[in-house]
């Protein structure tokens, strides 16, 4: 069967390669945005629960479009390109790095942070020498799931000609070509898997840092 | 009052002068109500009171965690407000009831961050670590890089402590620090707390719900309640001459052998006066409660017990009748005469004491 081939993958390497870091780019570029705008919006929800419910709702509504409809809306305003991409990308991965950033800040315990302004740390110190490092691993935990979908998600950017692994997907329904998809859906899933592994490997390498340091103590 | 002969260099005075606190939108009473009362440099006082009294709030007020809706407080004479909150706070240790250590920092890192905020060079942290530890009864070689999970309630509340002494402050405020601990680790705590306090002199705010507790620790006691002071005297004033019945019922006034339990001896002592002590008398600490003092008296055939000191050395003797004479309502120390009608019943008890 012609349709289970890896032959374009093999006979293409190169193509498939200069792709895949065009659909990294994608990713990095929608995460940063994601992120520079996921932490004041999470800091925000952590600090006033009033707000953390409506922003968690408007994010998870925006989640909700579909995401070729969404590239669609976008077409009149942004044109099409890396640009219309990124913008839908960072506005998915909104909903997991915001929830993740409230539950992270919120969960620090009250009285750390009661005795660290009893001992004299300023607003700012408090927040990053205390609330931020304790929150760390929960936000973390939030952009590895952001990072998963966004890869994922970034396969639709070849529809608005900003390049990436979507466009094999793409070009090989148009062309008839099931093992030019298949190769295309093979390099996503594995992007997506390594990314996957990399920052739970960080985050384990992180902890087990911690581990370590406190092991020694016990001598 | 103890009769501790520190000097005020190393302990704060602070001052309250018309400190009210009322939360916006509550149209109620006010948390703090219209406090005025001075802490003198060294001493070690309890703030006690039923919850919602106002208690910690008047702590928190204390080093700016809350600020007055009136009044001023002084630290050596200057208003709080003219140092900024944060630098404020650097010169008072503070210690919570849930601890408060930072999970992410070794014991030494926990110590370490008024010091680091102040500046000091890191030898100097370094030295000023193992200092405390040692202080408060965690070998530094063993603790010092370990983690506050892996610690004991305990264990964590005495990093608390030498957390708060690590910046050197004159004042220490205390927040129900040991309100979490079971009642065996409570005890000694308060018991390295006082030797702590001896030892360093600074000025304790220490706030509590508990009347053992403060009955225990404090050379002086402000009594609470809805937001004012209700009394602000010596232990054994408050438990001899409540200023009300909230009070008296509130410490447990009426009850003689608690009040036995909790006042010291040390106030009734008399001197020996000639009257050696025998070898085979009892003795008891100059530290010990009118309770143990009774007990003693109970078990010994002599109808005195000699008190001695930390060093073992006959300072003097208490008999039945001063220990009668603690036990009994509104009988404070000036007012200990030992009349006849006390004698007489002293006489009676011992009698009932040697019979057994």
């Amino acid at each position: 069967m012609s349709g289970l081939s890896l032959d374009y993958l093999f006979e293409n390497p190169g193509r498939v390669l200069e792709l895949t870091l065009e659909h990294l780019q994608l990713s990095v570029y929608a995460l940063l945005l994601g992120l520079v705008i996921a932490i004041p919006l999470g800091v925000l929800g952590a600090r006033f629960p009033a707000l953390g419910l409506p922003i968690l709702s408007v994010l998870g509504a925006i989640y909700t479009i579909p995401s070729l409809a969404f590239l669609a809306i976008l077409i009149p305003v942004v044109g099409l390109g890396t640009n219309n991409a990124v913008i839908v990308l960072a506005a998915y991965s909104l909903t997991f790095l915001v929830r993740n950033i409230i539950t992270g800040l919120r969960g620090v315990d009250p009285a750390v942070i009661e005795a660290a302004r009893g001992m004299g740390l300023s607003g700012a110190q408090v927040f990053t020498r205390v609330t931020l490092p304790l929150a760390l691993p929960v936000i973390v935990a939030g952009v590895r799931t952001a990072t998963v979908v966004t890869i994922s998600t970034a396969t639709v950017a070849g529809w608005v000609a900003a390049g990436g692994l979507g466009r094999l997907l793409f070009d090989g329904v148009k062309l008839r070509r099931p093992e030019q998809i298949l190769a295309g859906a093979i390099a996503i899933t594995l992007l997506a898997i390594l990314a996957d592994l990399l920052i739970r490997w960080l985050s384990r390498y992180l902890a087990a840092n911690r581990a370590r340091r406190a092991a020694t103590g016990r001598t | 009052m103890t009769s501790d002969s520190r000097s005020g260099d190393t302990g704060s005075r602070i001052t309250y002068e018309n400190v009210s606190k009322r939360y916006a939108g509550n149209s109620g009473a006010a948390a703090v109500h219209d406090v005025s009362l001075e802490i003198t440099p060294g001493e070690l006082v309890v703030i006690l009171g039923p919850s919602g009294c106002g208690k910690t709030t008047l702590l928190k007020l204390t080093n700016r965690l809350y600020e007055p809706t009136g009044g001023t407080i002084r630290l050596d004479g200057d208003d709080i407000t003219s140092l900024s909150p944060t630098r404020l706070r650097r010169r008072m240790g503070y210690v919570i009831q849930q601890t408060g250590l930072f999970p992410h920092l070794r014991i030494a890192d926990n110590v370490a961050v008024v010091p680091k905020l102040l500046g000091w060079d890191k030898a100097r942290i370094g030295r000023r670590v193992d200092e405390l530890l040692e202080l408060v009864g965690l070998p530094p070689d063993e603790y010092r890089r370990r983690y506050p999970s892996q610690l004991s309630g305990g264990q964590q509340q005495r990093v608390g402590l030498a957390r708060a002494l690590a910046g050197e402050p004159r004042t220490l405020l205390m927040d129900e620090p040991f309100g979490a601990l079971d009642a065996i680790t409570r005890t000694r705590l308060q018991d390295e707390l006082r030797r702590l306090h001896r030892q360093m002199g600074q000025t304790m705010v220490f706030v509590t719900h508990d009347i053992e507790e403060a009955l225990r620790l404090a050379d002086r006691i402000i009594v609470m309640r809805d937001g004012a002071v209700v009394q602000y005297d010596t232990p054994l004033a408050v438990v001899t001459r409540p200023a009300d019945e909230f009070v008296a019922q509130l410490v447990g006034s009426g009850n003689v052998m608690r009040r036995l339990e909790l006042l010291p001896i040390r106030d009734v002592v008399r001197p020996l006066d000639g009257r050696a002590p025998r070898a085979d008398e009892a003795t008891i600490l100059a530290s010990g409660t009118g309770r143990a003092a009774l007990d003693r008296l109970l078990e010994s055939s002599s109808d005195r017990v000699i008190v001695v000191d930390a060093d073992a050395r006959p300072i003097g003797w208490v008999d039945f009748a001063t220990v009668h004479g603690i036990s009994q309502p509104g009988a404070g120390i000036a007012s200990m005469g030992i009349d006849d009608t006390i004698v007489t019943d002293a006489d009676a008890i011992v009698a009932t004491g040697s019979s057994r």
